[in-house]
């Protein structure tokens, strides 16, 4: 090739790298702005301070109330209840996979994991409608399964792969001349999990369970399919619940397009941007921080 | 001299390879012993094997017979964190816990269950030098101390346990001359309490402070006595030439 076409494609390519790149910063500016902008339009209408302790939310009714209140506790009731369940999973998996298992178990596990992350949520969604939901019915005697409780069980199936793989990657990454210390003073591998590796590996394992309380909090299907969705206020575990996002997906197909309820549907979207934005935020704060830690 | 530690046709072997080969070698009660040789030699690993160090990879299979005292170290009826209380060890690199110094004493008393308050933490880092220099800020990291004292603390923490052997890997490898020389004198002292073994690189280290001398060379023993004799009258060739500093 010529001299000259060489340094101009070397320079177009450049130009088209350089525009993808922006295109990306531009991409999530955008989605930002376009969330803040129609926010703007529902606080025109409704105060900030209403709208996010408001107790009832039922836009369409003859009194239209935009409190969503029940959303963030419901979104906050599903998550917890799967923290509660993936966390302890989670680490004890972590933990037996980076310091009990043996290689050939641990070459079968990791890839089972990371397929676990690759299920559709809606197939999970589907198992919590046909599998979870007729078991809980019948322990709990209840009508049906589909509340908060089966909503938490399948997210926290859904958060596991990224908790595990994250906390793997923070107690396989303690180094060993901890564990050799320890184990020279006559610990045991249980004591020195417990005292030494895991408070050494523990900014990780906070990372670790900040990225799946962001996983799980922006979740949609599988919370949509699974909770019920019923727009009360939740009392407990076994109620139907109706999530931020759930709320977004079933009430922007049917909204009339520009009114105050398809607004505060912006609205809604705005809090969940920063709920996720704050725990993502967190987690690679944390992660930093145990790199740090590590690089000394 | 009682003989503290010994080994008797002991071989070892990582997977297909062979690194100690019939090693037979004792150790006596109150003496500083040195292994020295080239890198690559077994030093360490024969240090590692007297408190068990290798039941942690699955691959290293050992047979022949060690023994501390008449004990028999690998029988099966006798847990291993017990060994390892009464033979303690100190690293090459300095390895304290990132937790405060006074919990890096407490750690190994507490997980043995034995007694642990500031008296019994004063005390072993007072017979690790360290006391003077810490005594005022016991809360502090340890990650904090400079690089000798981090591995007198690592001593401090072993002689808590008031361990019968203490194994030491090259513990000045990574210190300055200063460092080097206060952590020399502290292990003459600790010898009339501990009986000590100790992995050097450093030939002057062996001769100021090893009472007895084992020149180890591929997985074998090629020479050992007390260290005046191998310095000064080396029977092997090979033992020669290495501590004249033509190899290795």
């Amino acid at each position: 090739m010529r001299y000259k076409t060489r340094i101009s494609l070397d320079k177009l390519f450049k130009i088209v790298f350089k525009a993808t790149g922006l295109l990306v910063l531009a991409l999530l500016g955008g989605i930002f702005l376009m969330l803040i902008y129609n926010s703007f339009s529902f606080f025109l209408d409704v105060r900030p301070l209403d709208f996010i302790t408001g107790m009832e939310w039922n836009p369409t009714g003859d009194t239209p109330r935009y409190g969503m209140l029940p959303l963030i506790l419901s979104t906050t009731l599903v998550t917890f209840g799967a923290m509660l369940i993936a966390i302890p999973l989670g680490i004890g998996t972590a933990a037996f996979i980076a310091e009990y298992a043996s290689p050939r178990l641990k070459n079968i596990l990791k890839p089972a994991i990371e397929m676990l992350a690759a299920i559709p949520s809606v197939v999970i969604g589907f198992l919590g409608i046909v599998v979870l939901s007729p078991q809980i019915a019948t322990m709990a005697d209840l009508p049906n399964g589909l509340n908060a409780l089966n909503g938490a069980i399948l997210l926290a199936i859904m958060a596991l792969p990224t908790i595990i793989t994250v906390a793997e990657d923070a107690i396989h990454a303690v180094p060993n001349t901890y564990k050799e210390a320890s184990y020279g003073v006559g610990a045991t591998k249980w004591q020195t999990l417990r005292k030494v590796v895991i408070p050494a590996a523990f900014p990780g394992i906070i990372a670790a369970i900040m990225l799946g309380v962001g996983r799980a909090i922006g979740e949609t299907m599988t919370v949509l399919m699974a909770t019920g969705n019923a727009s009360m206020f939740p009392t407990g575990m076994f109620d139907a619940v109706k999530t931020m996002t759930a709320t977004i997906a079933i009430e922007m197909g049917e909204v009339p397009y520009q009114t105050t309820h398809y607004y505060a549907l912006y609205a809604i979207a705005t809090v969940l941007f920063f709920m996720t934005l704050i725990a993502n935020m967190l987690g690679e704060y944390f992660i930093n921080k145990f790199r740090k830690y590590h690089a000394v | 001299m009682r003989t503290k530690l010994s080994t008797e046709s002991l071989n070892l072997s990582f997977g297909t390879k062979q690194v100690l080969k019939n090693i037979t070698v004792s150790f006596n009660e109150h003496e500083i012993a040195a292994l020295i040789g080239p890198s690559g030699c077994g030093k360490s690993t024969l240090l590692r094997t007297f408190n068990r160090m290798h039941d942690l990879f699955p691959d290293a299979h050992i047979d022949g017979r060690l023994k501390l005292e008449e004990l028999d170290l690998y029988d099966k009826t006798i847990p291993v964190t017990e060994i390892r209380k009464r033979i303690g060890m100190v690293f090459q690199k300095a390895n304290p816990f990132p937790k405060s110094i006074y919990e890096n004493i407490a750690y190994g008393l507490r997980i043995n269950n034995l007694p642990h308050n500031k008296d019994v933490v004063e005390k072993a880092l007072r017979e690790a030098f360290l006391w003077e220099e810490v005594k005022d800020d016991l809360k502090m990291p340890a990650t904090r101390l400079s690089g000798g004292q981090q591995q007198r603390l690592c001593i401090a923490r072993a002689v808590a346990l008031r361990p019968e052997v203490i194994l030491m890997d090259e513990p000045c490898s990574a210190l300055d001359p200063v460092s080097t020389l206060k952590i020399e004198e502290l292990i003459t002292h600790l010898k009339e309490k501990y009986t000590i073994v100790i992995v050097t690189h450093n030939m002057q280290q062996a001769q100021r402070i090893a009472d007895k001398t084992v020149f180890m060379y591929l997985g074998e023993i090629k020479e050992e006595g007390a260290t005046q004799d191998i310095f000064n009258f080396p029977k092997n060739e090979v033992t020669a030439n290495y501590i004249k500093g033509q190899f290795g």
